[in-house]
């Protein structure tokens, strides 16, 4: 396998451009066992990137990584270097949510705060700025609008979040994790409990969110992966195999370990 | 790891509809055979025939085509499945074209017959004859190498292309002398023209064919490339 993933000229992702993310001999491991086996890739800077694979080939570890939400459990721990514009974040001695604030993550099942769709937002803004009630609801307004909510929620955002529908709250969850306004956006299967519609509009959203941050999207759905991605990498079993441009990967891939998971001759 | 699909179903649309292309190009290639057999034995029923197939060649296209979306739409396929259907999609145009020229040419020899022009007889049809053997050769292989997936076939096939060209020009350069030295055969002489340029188009068709099997099992595009560019971009 090669020993670095970079995605190059073609990928509309020049190699002149600083990755945002890189990731360098990564190891991961719960407890005795390893989830991750020298990982080594750059994930381009205002791009869609997807990571895909079967389960347990350790996206969702390698995601996990990228803020340290893994530390919140005592018997895992990464080894190498996770880079943010330069910056390991992996021995960075900053205070955690502090980097948690510059790579916001969305998970699977979506997680509204038992308080008002206002306060969804308004809670993690709260934890980083003071802002005036003028500002405060000018950044609801404008996260809310980036997630595509605002106009389905705008006359009612007394009410409880969780009154939302599905497709709802994890635009709500969205919205929440931009309007602190990180620079990278984790989402770990952000449309796997919802119906294709709402899907939609996350895959939408998703491409239009790629003008100001940099998002990371783990999915079981390839054609997902396929349609909203620039770039796309595949693990299996821990290992990188594949990376480089969506649109290579899906039509001509390198290896064929990836064609045959992606045209469904895995197994 | 396997070549099968973790769906078998898919498996068996994939090789069904492989399967129909080659039936539709065994139907064209016997289709020119008669059609050049039609006017070197001077046989309107032959002739006929031909006409007939030629409705039995347009609908396979248009259910293959059919067929084609349907995978498409339900399997959502990707890579090499992907090419493989898109590569059928142009093969299946490539083959009616081919089953055009053939119908073309059984159209000619009707009206030949119907006139009762004998001066054909003069001229030179053991060249077509010939120049069509090279041809339905370079379509059967063609076909062989679409059944195989052979890349080496298919390039076998884009390097002999020339040789129909050569084949047409020299034909095309006898023809006008046989127009030169007697007027009367220019009528009959052009239809022989035309019959030629539609068995060169048939050789160009089976160049596409080998083309798109190339683009199946490497994924890359060497449309308009020399041979020995497609060669080493294959390599």
């Amino acid at each position: 396998m090669d020993s670095k993933h970079t995605m190059d000229a073609k990928a509309g992702s020049p190699a002149t451009v600083a990755p945002k993310l890189s990731v360098r001999n990564l190891d991961f491991f719960y407890g005795a066992f390893q989830a991750l086996k020298g990982i080594n890739l750059d994930i381009p800077k205002n791009k869609v990137t997807a990571f895909i694979g079967p389960s347990g080939c350790g996206k969702s570890t390698l995601l996990r990584t990228f803020n340290r939400m893994f530390e919140l459990y005592p018997e895992q721990r990464a080894e190498g270097t996770v880079l943010l514009d330069g910056h390991d974040i992996l021995k960075s001695r900053e205070d955690v949510s502090l980097i948690r604030s510059k790579i916001g993550m969305v998970f699977q099942k979506p997680t509204p705060f038992p308080m008002s769709i206002y306060d969804n937002i308004a809670f993690g803004v709260r934890l980083f700025e003071t802002l005036p009630r003028v500002e405060m609801d000018e950044r609801v307004e404008w996260a809310l609008k980036k997630a595509a909510l605002w106009g389905e929620v705008k006359d009612k955002l007394n009410q409880s979040g969780s009154s939302l529908s599905g497709g709802q709250q994890q635009r709500l969850c969205i919205a929440r994790g931009i309007a602190i306004k990180p620079e990278v956006l984790l989402l770990d299967e952000p449309c796997s409990a919802l119906d294709p519609i709402s899907a939609g509009k996350i895959e939408e959203l998703i491409t239009e969110l790629k003008t100001d941050y940099t998002v990371v999207i783990v999915t079981h759905n390839m054609q997902q992966a396929a349609r909203c991605s620039d770039a796309t990498a595949y693990m299996y079993l821990g290992n990188l195999i594949e990376f480089g441009p969506t649109s290579e990967l899906f039509m001509k891939p390198k290896k064929k370990d990836t064609e045959d998971y992606i045209t469904g001759r895995f197994g | 790891m396997t070549d099968k699909h973790l769906s078998t179903q898919f498996d068996a649309e994939l090789s069904g509809i492989s399967t129909r292309v080659l039936e539709m190009g065994g139907l064209v290639e016997s289709q020119v055979a008669q059609a050049v057999q039609s006017l070197t034995n001077f046989d309107g029923e032959i002739a006929a025939i031909v006409l007939t197939t030629e409705q039995r060649v347009n609908a396979m296209e248009m259910e293959i085509d059919r067929d084609l979306s349907t995978i498409i739409a339900r399997r959502q396929p990707t890579a090499r499945d992907l090419r493989l259907l898109i590569a059928i999609s142009k093969t299946i145009t490539n083959l009616e074209r081919i089953g055009d020229e053939a119908a073309r040419i059984a159209r000619t020899v009707k009206r030949l017959i119907k006139s009762g022009g004998s001066n054909h007889q003069r001229l030179p049809l053991s060249d077509l004859a010939f120049e069509s053997e090279l041809a339905t050769a370079q379509l059967r292989k063609a076909l062989d190498a679409f059944a195989r997936l052979d890349v080496g076939k298919a390039i076998e096939v884009l390097k002999h292309d020339d040789l129909i060209d050569k084949e047409f020009e020299g034909l095309l350069r006898k023809l006008i002398t046989y127009m030169m030295e007697d007027p009367r055969t220019i009528s009959s002489a052009i239809d022989m023209i035309w019959v030629a340029k539609a068995i060169e188009r048939v050789g160009d068709h089976a160049k596409n064919l080998a083309e798109v099997i190339i683009y199946i099992v490497k994924g890359t595009d060497v449309r308009h490339n020399p041979v020995e560019a497609v060669e080493s971009m294959v390599e």
